[in-house]
């Protein structure tokens, strides 16, 4: 009889030479996927049926030209200056108190030259065909970043949390449902507050 | 005397590679998870632009994606250095895009056919022209929720 005891060892040189092949057919065929981005909403073609009159002291424009050089309210303005100016246009509240449109949790200078409330402050956004898509989206960003600040701080007020995570939070799918309905309804609140009226002209093809 | 050479002549012990296979495994389980198939190969450059408040796009069986960019080296002979717009594996015209969303969007259960959400992957060199003339498309067709995809990060990088 041979020697006993302990079985031989299975040889797992090959091992490594297998799983690396996995390995590298896995870097090859697959792709780390960029999932999140700027959400928003096109306006439908259809003209609305009723011309709706705004007040020009509600619409707060900005245009970019073709050099990425920026103009809101008829005033040239750096880029990083545009979060602060969307958000005094938005919160200033100008509306006299006691009319209709007051608004009572608005915290700017209310200069009665400016928008009457966040709801009927409509910021419009125009760019020319030459503009860069990057600063587009970097003017965008700016743009939903000054009405995210103004939500977060009404959803700090209301219920000592930022609107940015309740609201992700909300869209999440693995959020339980009980969760979900209770958050639905402070998201829609904080909505109201500072509903996001981002308007987008055609597309100038002068220069 | 014996007593110190007795080594000497034996060779160097292998190595032992036993945890090499485990380690290879921890790479190849990480590549499965956090990686997804290649559904068409990307003929266009696609250097994202960067911004902070970005959402999450949920629920991968939503989305229809239309790539935009110059066309990479390869393809710059035949299709010029002008942007395009990638539909599926080939380069199409912005007229195109109508069709291809609403055959895009017949594919998907009914259910879903309402909450469809257009992910633009622009090139941030691209020129709003062109994303002009895709937006007019997708709002002749009414898909109106799109989203353009970034990566997260400072904004004001894109200006540079």
């Amino acid at each position: 009889m041979p020697k006993r005891g302990t079985p031989p060892e299975v040889n797992a040189g090959s091992m490594a030479d297998i799983a690396f092949l996995l390995l590298i057919f896995f870097l090859v065929t697959t792709t780390i996927e960029t999932d999140a981005g700027l959400d928003r909403m096109l306006p439908p073609i259809e003209p609305p049926d009723v011309d709706v009159i705004i007040k020009q002291k509600n619409i707060f424009q900005v245009n970019i030209n073709r050099d990425g050089q920026l103009l809101a309210d008829d005033e040239l303005t750096n880029i990083k200056d545009l979060r602060a100016k969307a958000i005094a246009f938005l919160d200033n509240g100008g509306a006299p108190s006691g009319s209709a449109d007051y608004c009572s949790y608005c915290k700017g200078t209310r200069d009665a030259s400016s928008s009457d409330s966040p709801a009927k402050a409509i910021i419009s956004l125009k760019n020319d065909r030459e503009t860069k898509y990057g600063t587009y989206i970097t003017v965008q960003n700016e743009l939903v970043g000054a009405y995210n600040e103004l939500r977060n701080r009404e959803a700090q007020r209301l219920y000592k949390r930022n609107f940015t995570d309740m609201e992700a939070e909300f869209l999440n799918p693995e959020t339980p449902d009980n969760v979900r309905d209770e958050l639905k309804e402070k998201v829609k609140n904080i909505q109201e507050l500072f509903p996001q009226k981002l308007s987008e002209a055609e597309t100038s093809t002068t220069n | 005397m014996s007593k110190f050479n007795k080594k000497k002549d034996s060779a160097l012990p292998a190595v032992n590679t036993a945890s090499l296979p485990d380690i290879v495994f921890m790479l190849l389980f990480f590549f499965m998870t956090v990686t997804v198939m290649k559904d068409s190969t990307l003929k266009v450059e696609n250097v994202l632009p960067n911004a902070t408040e970005v959402k999450k796009l949920e629920k991968k069986d939503r989305i229809i994606y239309i790539y935009v960019g110059k066309p990479t080296k390869e393809y710059e002979k035949v299709f010029g250095s002008e942007s395009k717009i990638q539909l599926n594996d080939k380069f199409s015209d912005a007229s195109e895009v109508g069709d291809y969303i609403l055959m895009e969007r017949a594919k998907k259960p009914q259910e879903l056919q309402n909450v469809l959400t257009t992910a633009l992957k622009v090139d941030k060199d691209a020129n709003m022209g062109i994303i002009s003339d895709i937006k007019q498309e997708l709002r002749k067709v009414n898909a109106l929720k799109v989203n353009y995809t970034t990566y997260e990060g400072d904004a004001f990088r894109n200006l540079q």
